[in-house]
């Protein structure tokens, strides 16, 4: 059953994204960017991570995209796209792409990697029939151990986008 | 009968490429933006697949911070998007070379 789920969604993930750069349209390649992150969200879920699966279906499906078929739709899509200004750009990186698949495929299957370790059986029902989730672990890591500054520090980067998207969108009113 | 970590591992590095291949040839500035996004999703698929291999919740951790990175620069980049197209009406990463030397 997981064999199943797994490759239907990595298929749909490859096509969607290659949809994501070979269509015209920018409403296209951002519906079809959703459909890449959504098959992402199952992939998470397959593997044990069902917190970051739910938040990448909230925040990115939901919000980030919200944003971005907003702007596409702002900036009038179905514009033509001119000409390479460098010729055989096109080709030029198409096969730069392909050396780096290999590059990546040759360093993946020359280092054998152990077996997978359960943790989510193993780690949810410590004692006493006490289980432990997905997202209680999370929380664990994020809130009482080495995690915390770094939490308290993406609260920062938060307030400068928001302050540095209305500066950058105000206009000016003299 | 469970799936390979290396599976995971090699869709991330496939993602990663066609994300590569959309920044290097589109040349309307949101398709590279959503390449980037395509890239980072990417390699948050590949360190969550870590942290299932190694048994620990620090691989989904770190892909929290990186969606929050990525929301603060989609934000940044898309505000910066509006600013161009406002003072040139045009969107294209060719044409917008007003810091060139």
């Amino acid at each position: 059953m997981s064999q199943v789920v797994f490759w239907v969604a990595a298929v749909v993930a490859v096509v969607a994204g290659l949809g994501v750069i070979s269509l015209r349209s920018s409403v296209h390649s951002a519906v079809s960017l959703t459909l890449n992150l959504v098959c992402l969200a199952v992939l998470y879920v397959l593997l044990g991570a069902e917190f970051v699966g739910a938040v990448q279906v909230i925040v990115y499906a939901g919000a980030i995209m919200v944003l971005f078929l907003f702007v596409v739709t702002l900036l009038s899509p179905g514009r033509e796209e001119a000409d390479d200004r460098l010729p055989g750009q096109r080709w030029i990186s198409i096969i730069l792409a392909i050396v780096l698949l290999v590059e990546a495929g040759v360093l993946i299957t020359s280092n054998a990697l152990p077996a997978a370790k359960d943790f989510t059986a193993a780690a949810a029902c410590t004692g006493q029939g006490l289980c432990i989730g997905n997202s209680q672990l999370i929380g664990q890591a994020i809130f009482t151990s080495s995690y915390l500054w770094p939490f308290e520090v993406t609260t920062i980067v938060l307030l400068v986008a928001v302050v540095g998207a209305i500066v950058l969108t105000k206009r000016r009113t003299a | 009968m469970t799936i390979p970590i290396s599976y995971y591992l090699v869709l991330g590095a496939i993602l990663f490429t066609v994300g590569t291949a959309g920044v290097l040839t589109r040349k309307n500035p949101l398709i590279v933006f959503m390449s980037v996004e395509l890239m980072l999703n990417s390699v948050n698929l590949t360190l969550i697949a870590f942290s299932r291999l190694w048994g620990n919740v620090d691989g989904q951790v770190i892909a929290l911070f990186v969606l929050v990175v990525a929301a603060a620069e989609v934000v940044v980049g898309l505000a910066i998007i509006v600013t161009i197209f406002r003072a040139r009406a045009s969107v294209d990463v060719d044409d917008v070379h007003a810091l060139h030397g």
